[in-house]
């Protein structure tokens, strides 16, 4: 049993990569550590379980990063995606300190990989675990009870009681028992509230039941609420999330990454009514994918239905639920449930639009729609070629953006503009800060593992002190 | 064809998941593999099953592994299909039942081996060599006779290399077949796979053994099983050398080839199979399949004993003890290469099989 009477140097309220970032280095720097993990032992890690490398600048070639990625690149990548909503001096802090990133994990027993196959070609910007999160996260787990951290399971920090900007105590449910811990510093990288559906329908009502939950259940947002209610600044928008198009058979949550669909640049996309909303062949798929679940999410019914046929089906990865199958156009609908003749209409509609062009699939091809609405700018093939298929789309939601504001310490800003005297944040809840829209593949992990260190490191400090 | 096994729908259920997840691909050859599928026939399952070394990594890196509702279980589901596979190729065909008590099956030929070798000894010789001391040129055949040791030698151990034979002839057939002509390249790869046990390597830095920790002690101990196993192998085509084309009878000095073959390759058998066996026993059970464990825990055991009586013999071997031990050891060899084709030996078979397709088909790959 765990003495939780004694007074731990610092409290760490989540479980994933940000959390044990700071745990860990909190430790190495003498502070004592307690970190307080809402998910049992079998799926610990939050989100982290799910995800699969961390982007980082690198200078040239490393073991695991081809060529070089600077600041300048991975600014203009960020900016791109945020469309400015960022905090510049905030996200280049992090981007130059992502350098650091693969080394410090290597040091916590993480083993990276050269990207293989169907990773939408990252191998220049993204250093790969091998074996993905779940085994990055067994690193540093061992790496954390190798150095005395405590680590509770099944505990879920609940409510942390702050006077004027300092956090005195943490009330949790550990195990399912009330009890208390006892703090001089507290870091909250418990991350986001996308797993929590009535908040959602706070903003998004009925069709939030319609979302899928991508990552962990646990991703309740209670932590960030409470801190929220107690004159902690909040940052990013709080009805918005960053969502995919995921297979609309997917579990509900916790289905992870193989819930995606890529076969989108090589369909057509109608939703409920059986019409099309959206250039499909708009983009490459990396730069597009990220867009598609948010476009799901405001569809009647929140869901969509990619129609293709046998041509297609060898340019994306393989689902791991197999498409609807069938001889024709109208049998298909039936399958799906779509009205037949307006199916038709819109697969002979875009057939007559499709323009001769050469197919590519990896480029920006010349095959092309000329005058339908909305257009499909490539991979534009006539759908003509029994057996036709149908990947039915629902958005599923990978994180929210609303989060604590922090400074370039990762110390957690009070509403009144001054810093916290004894909070940090790491990770998903404080994301928001730099991450105001948009996605970039690894930026997560990058996040995660630069502010997790930088608030251990402060954490530490400041209990020395 | 019979209808698939549920272990086969399985097996196909968590790949058709894995190959849209991937982030295994580092681990071993079996990912790779996979990704070069789009479906999976019963071959390509059998296939994937026995490229697989049961390292474990996939096991605990897996973000759909028990007790998510995807219940993904690589490695214990595999080692089922492995075993589905050694009963479906297992030649003659009936025999493959075998493998539905293997554990039970190997134990009791060994123990029906060691008694008949008596049993035999004491029907054939004065009971008495049992325990008298033999000395001098022709000992060992005084006690089991020089003919019977070689015929019921040829007889088993030939018996074993036809129903080998036959096993992999269907094996390959049923999964694929073909591959074009023999290429050196591809067997080499698959010869050097072997030699080094590339994937008990899981990337680089080793495997599961025991938990989600990284160790290379499983790749250890199965190489000194294997050589060890060989080095005895080696004693043994010595000794024949000996005995027919130089005219050397045994016993042979302790610093002879045969009998150094013959030490050191026991000693690397008892510490891998006692090592293999540890390993098995403490490890975590969530990625180990209960059904094939008997069979494993037989045919480590049997190994053990082979060598250590093998060891014993050369203990006693001027004693009066050496009658029995000869008794007893040999019963266990005899005994042993009777059941090969139908215990967990043939796993050395079909994963060579498997690695020497795999080679080939990544070929085809790049040519494509």
């Amino acid at each position: 049993m765990v003495d939780l009477t004694q007074t731990f140097d610092v409290l760490i309220a989540g479980g994933g990569n940000a959390a044990l970032c700071a745990a860990i280095t909190a430790r190495r720097a003498g502070a004592t550590v307690v970190v307080a993990e809402h998910a049992p032992k079998s799926m610990r890690g939050g989100n982290s379980r799910h995800t699969r490398n961390v982007r980082s600048l690198h200078h040239g070639p490393t073991g695991v990063l081809t060529d070089s990625y600077l600041e300048e690149e991975y600014w203009d990548d960020l900016r791109r995606v945020t469309a400015g909503k960022t905090d510049e001096p905030l996200a280049r802090m992090c981007i130059r300190a992502s350098e650091e990133a693969p080394k410090f994990l290597e040091s916590c027993g993480v083993v990276f990989q050269p990207s293989l196959s169907g990773t939408l070609s990252l191998s220049r910007t993204n250093a790969f675990f091998l074996g993905g999160g779940k085994a990055l996260i067994n690193a540093l787990y061992r790496t954390a009870e190798a150095l005395g951290i405590t680590i509770l399971y099944d505990t879920e920090v609940q409510h942390i009681e702050v006077k004027d900007g300092f956090a005195t105590k943490a009330i949790v449910s550990h195990r399912g028992f009330p009890a208390r811990i006892k703090f001089k510093a507290f870091i909250a990288s418990a991350g986001g509230f996308q797993a929590n559906r009535e908040w959602l329908r706070k903003y998004w009502g009925d069709a939030a039941d319609n979302f899928q939950i991508r990552g962990t259940p646990y991703a309740q947002g209670r932590i960030l609420k409470d801190m929220l209610a107690s004159g902690v600044q909040e940052v990013g928008d709080p009805t918005q999330f960053h969502a995919v198009a995921n297979d609309a058979r997917a579990p509900m949550e916790d289905g992870g990454l193989a819930m995606r669909l890529d076969c989108v640049p090589f369909s057509v996309v109608v939703n409920r009514d059986v019409e099309r909303f959206y250039d499909e062949g708009e983009d490459v798929w990396p730069k597009r994918y990220a867009i598609w679940g948010r476009l799901i999410a405001q569809q009647p019914d929140q869901v969509a239905f990619a129609i293709n046929d046998s041509k297609a089906q060898h340019n994306y990865l393989p689902p791991v639920f197999a498409p609807y199958e069938a001889g024709s156009i109208a049998e298909l609908a039936g399958m799906i449930g779509l009205d037949a003749g307006k199916l038709e209409k819109v697969v002979a509609d875009y057939n007559a639009a499709v323009q001769p062009g050469t197919f590519s699939a990896q480029t920006l091809d010349d095959c092309r729609t000329e005058g339908l609405t909305p257009p499909k700018s490539h991979w534009a093939r006539r759908i003509d070629t029994p057996p036709y298929y149908c990947h039915p789309l629902r958005p599923g939601i990978t994180f929210t953006f609303l989060s604590v504001k922090v400074n370039d310490r990762a110390r957690v800003m009070m509403a009144d503009g001054t810093p916290s005297a004894n909070m940090f944040a790491s990770g998903e809840i404080m994301s928001g800060n730099i991450l105001g829209q948009g996605y970039l593949a690894g930026f997560g992990m990058a996040i995660g593992t630069v502010f997790g260190r930088i608030a251990g490191e402060e954490a530490a400090k400041l209990v020395r002190n | 064809m019979a209808t698939e096994s549920a272990t086969v729908a399985e097996a196909r259920r968590q790949m058709e998941i894995c190959n849209a997840c991937r982030y295994c691909e580092g681990y071993c050859a079996v990912f790779p593999a996979m990704a070069m599928r789009r479906s999976f026939t019963e071959g390509d399952l059998t296939h994937l099953a026995n490229l697989c070394h049961g390292c474990k990594g996939c096991y605990h890196a897996c973000q759909y592994a028990p007790p998510h509702a995807f219940g993904i279980n690589i490695p214990a589901t595999f080692a089922e299909l492995r075993n589905e596979s050694y009963a479906a190729h297992a030649w003659p065909a009936p025999l493959g039942a075998v493998f539905e008590r293997n554990g039970t099956i190997v134990s009791l030929f060994a123990a029906l081996g060691v008694a008949l070798a008596l049993i035999l000894t004491v029907a054939l010789q004065d009971p008495a060599v049992l325990w008298s001391a033999q000395r001098g040129v022709g000992a060992f055949f005084r006690v089991i006779p020089h003919w019977l040791m070689i015929s019921l030698g040829l007889l088993t151990f030939g018996f074993a290399i036809v129903a080998l034979a036959m096993g992999a002839r269907s094996y390959w057939r049923a999964t694929g077949g073909g591959g074009g002509a023999f290429a050196p390249a591809p067997a080499a790869e698959a010869v050097v796979d072997i030699a080094i046990m590339r994937n008990l390597g899981g990337g680089g830095h080793g495997c599961n053994d025991l938990d989600e920790g990284f160790s290379t002690r499983r790749r250890w101990l199965h190489q000194a099983l294997m050589y060890g196993f060989l080095l005895c192998f080696a004693a043994t085509c010595t000794g024949t050398i000996y005995h027919y084309f130089l005219s050397w009878k045994s016993p042979h000095a302790f610093l002879s080839l045969p009998v150094q073959f013959g030490f050191w390759g026991g000693v690397l058998m008892m510490i891998g199979t006692a090592g293999l066996a540890h390993v098995k026993i403490i490890t975590d059970p969530g990625p180990v399949s209960r059904k094939v464990m008997g069979g494993e825990f037989a045919i480590l055991g049997l190994l053990f004993l082979i060598a250590a009586t093998g060891l014993l013999l050369l203990a006693v071997r001027h004693t009066g003890a050496m009658g029995l031990m000869l008794a007893i050891h040999l019963g266990l060899v005899f005994a042993f290469f009777l059941v090969l084709p139908y215990s967990k030996m043939v796993h050395g078979l079909y994963r060579g099989i498997a690695l020497l397709r795999n080679a080939q088909e990544k070929r085809r790959a790049v040519a494509v």
